[in-house]
């Protein structure tokens, strides 16, 4: 506990925004659906970090508990949308989101 | 044997349910034998209540459970078993019995025998409902109940379009007096925060109460009265009614339903006398009716219709009593009408099965040998309902007389007048259909027969009842007792001391000389229409000529063509004005270019779909934050 504190909670703040908004950059600039789909690991380890972070200095072991469950669900969404790549990929020989689009109008 | 009282109501409904849930099970004449005995039953419990009340047993309120409940509201689900209910009791259990087992021949070869009898269970089980409840609300809802079943009866044969226009008429009818009825409940329960019978009564004698409430709640319930006892101007769906079987026009639209109004002003007597300006619009209604009725029934040639117009003006004439405060004599007539009127019904019911569903008295003729029985009962009746002593409907209609003339001479004379209409009526149709030579020749393969055992013995009991029943109430004049004034006398003796009488108080001889001016009058009657009808018999087929009066008469006084003329077409053209306007071109519109513009919208937005997940991810991202800002510039 003590040790955690060494660092202010600015700090882990700061650090947490900057994570979220290269994961939020790199779902919008990629267009490989893998990178995409770690953009948003990305995102959602930097939410787990920063509730990590409070429940460290408030003292309270709830935050702590939603992060395991996040990384439940997280583990779940991941098994699920890497099955999905692969069948795209296996259909169509390619993960390149620009080039799914025929779902329209 | 008080406390089983709900057994009295239980039994019908039981019957009413097995038959309806059993419809293809029961076989034959099944059906109707379930229900006869589900109505003997509940009889042969009225007649123990009624021995135990004659010897002094104390009326009873006998509470099933509490129903509704709510801030200083309480409703239960009670019975009141007193002297006024058990006499109800005995009319519709024991006149309802016999009619059950009337139908059981009459219906015989109908295809709908089970549906028949499963409705006229009904039909009791709501009617002893309402004359059992011991608070306004029970008494309503036997009062919608009879209504119902009387709807699904009236239109029983419902193939025939007619028969069904009949019973809306009827249902709507009654729809409009009920209205009354069921303000009348809520001004009661602002009025004395209780339903109860004896917790209003009570109320009544001790609490102030302005009259002009105590009027507007009696004139609301005599409009209910009105639509279910057929009075002016809600009767003409009475003799329409006459569309269902003839045993339904028997029970239902002449001894027990449409005398639900009667009932229901006895039992409200203590209201009623608080409320002159109400006895006075009872009496003048009721006694117009009985004179429009009568007249019209003088010129009708339906056997049914005439019988059915004979109803509405002996209704009047139990108006008339309970409007002068005659209560006791309301009660009488209705009781000895229940018989006779259903053995006059009965009577034409098993003429018209003697001529297979012939119903125009001027194609009968001469039925007085070929359906000898028939004809002796039907007398029988007619001299009852005609007056003549010593049978019953002498004795009840004197009571109404002395009772009328107690209030005022002009209204005696004219329900003298109302009386002679009944003998004229009455004999003309007994003289066109039993004397004279048919009209019509009798049809070889179907040739004329009297009806079966299972229907002329409930004739001939009630028969036996309409000779004895008016030694109920033999006046004291004849060496008496007048049983059924001291039988009633617990419920009505209150009331009928509040009411103010005119100065011409008859007794003695004055009461003698009441009784034999009518009685001379009526048989000088019956000789012209005897000379008329038997002896130059000429009855003209077709449209004869007639003179204005007979002619308005056979044409009801244009009453039901005035009421198209006045509520019927308007609201039509009301409707019509709404569908055409209102629903076609406003709401209509409304909705169609709701969707159009559903439509149109869609066409254009739909381009954001791109198919592109980039730009599907864009959104979202823009989305978000723009969702972030907004609430941060809320707070």
């Amino acid at each position: 506990m003590q040790n955690l504190q060494i660092i202010p909670l600015d700090y882990y703040i700061f650090f947490c925004s900057a994570l979220f908004a290269i994961g939020v950059v790199g779902v919008l600039v990629k267009r490989n659906a893998l990178v995409i789909f770690m953009s948003i690991e990305l995102m959602l380890n930097s939410a787990n970090l920063l509730l990590a972070a409070f429940s460290a200095y408030r003292n309270d072991p709830a935050g702590q508990i939603f992060v395991f469950f996040i990384m439940v669900v997280a583990a779940a969404e991941v098994a699920i949308g890497l099955a999905l790549l692969v069948m795209i990929y296996r259909s169509t020989h390619t993960i390149d989101i620009n080039v799914l689009n025929k779902l329209k109008w | 044997m008080f406390e089983y009282i709900w057994l009295v109501p239980l039994f019908p409904l039981i019957g009413f349910l097995l038959i309806a849930f059993n419809f293809r099970r029961f076989k034959g004449i099944a059906a109707g034998v379930t229900a006869s005995v589900m109505v003997l039953i509940p009889f042969l419990m009225s007649l123990v209540l009624f021995s135990n009340l004659i010897a002094g047993a104390p009326a009873r309120t006998v509470e099933l459970f509490s129903w509704i409940s709510f801030d200083k509201l309480s409703i239960p689900f009670s019975f009141l078993v007193d002297r006024l209910s058990v006499l109800m009791l005995l009319i519709v259990t024991g006149v309802g019995f016999l009619i059950h087992v009337y139908s059981i021949g009459y219906m015989k070869e109908d295809a709908g025998f089970n549906r028949f009898f499963s409705y006229m269970n009904l039909f009791v089980f709501f009617m002893l409902l309402l004359v059992l409840g011991s608070n306004y609300l029970i008494l309503f809802i036997g009062w919608e109940g009879v209504g119902l079943s009387s709807y699904l009866l009236i239109g029983f044969w419902f193939k025939n379009q007619e028969y069904n226009n009949a019973a809306k008429k009827a249902f709507i009818m009654n729809r409009i007096g009920d209205l009354g009825f069921l303000l009348a409940l809520f001004i009661l329960i602002k009025t004395f925060g209780t339903l109860n019978f004896d917790g209003i009564f009570a109320q009544i004698a001790t609490v102030p109460i302005r009259t002009s409430t105590i009027t507007i709640i009696t004139l609301l319930l005599f409009a209910g009265a009105i639509g279910k006892s057929a009075q002016i101007p809600l009767f003409t769906w009475l003799p329409d009614a006459m569309a269902g079987p003839t045993p339904v026009s028997a029970l239902i639209h002449a001894a027990t339903m449409v005398t639900a109004g009667i009932y229901m002003i006895a039992r409200s007597n203590l209201l009623f006398v608080m409320a002159p300006a109400t006895l006075m619009t009872i009496s003048v209604i009721g006694i117009a009716t009985a004179l429009m009725a009568g007249a019209i029934a003088i010129y009708q040639n339906d056997i049914k219709k005439i019988l059915a117009y004979s109803t509405v003006s002996q209704l009047g004439f139990m108006f008339v009593a309970l409007g002068s405060g005659a209560f006791t004599g309301a009660m009488f007539h209705l009781t000895t009408h229940a018989f006779f009127k259903a053995l006059l019904f009965l009577g034409a019911g098993s003429v018209i099965h003697a001529l297979h569903g012939e119903q125009d008295i001027r194609k009968m003729g001469g039925l007085k040998d070929k359906i000898p029985v028939t004809f002796w009962l039907f007398l029988i009746g007619t001299l009852a309902i005609a007056g003549i002593p010593p049978l019953s409907g002498f004795f009840s209609k004197d009571m109404i007389l002395l009772g009328a003339f107690h209030i005022n001479p002009v209204l005696w004379i004219l329900s003298v007048i109302a009386a002679l209409m009944t003998a004229i009526y009455m004999f003309r149709l007994l003289y066109v259909v039993f004397w004279g030579k048919a009209a019509v020749a009798e049809n070889p393969k179907h040739p004329i027969h009297e009806s079966p055992y299972s229907m002329t013995i409930p004739m001939a009991v009630l028969a036996i009842l309409a000779v004895f029943g008016g030694l109920l109430g033999v006046p004291h004049l004849f060496g008496g007792d007048d049983r059924i004034q001291s039988f009633l006398a617990p419920q009505f003796s209150a009331s009928e001391s509040l009411i103010k009488r005119g100065e011409t108080v008859a007794e003695g001889h004055t009461e003698l000389w009441l009784m034999i001016i009518p009685l001379i009058l009526i048989l000088g009657l019956i000789f012209l229409v005897h000379a008329r009808f038997v002896k130059n018999r000429s009855i003209v087929q077709g449209e004869p000529k007639r003179s204005i009066f007979a002619n308005l008469a056979y044409r009801k006084f244009y009453v039901d063509e005035l009421y198209r003329q006045f509520f019927e077409r308007p609201v039509t053209s009301l409707s019509s004005f709404f569908h055409d306007v209102i629903e076609i071109k406003i709401i209509d519109r409304v909705v169609d270019q709701t969707g159009v513009l559903v439509v149109w919208i869609g066409r254009n937005i739909r381009y954001m779909q791109t198919g592109n997940v980039g730009a599907y991810l864009f959104y979202m991202v823009i989305s978000i934050i723009l969702i972030l800002f907004f609430n941060l510039f809320n707070k």
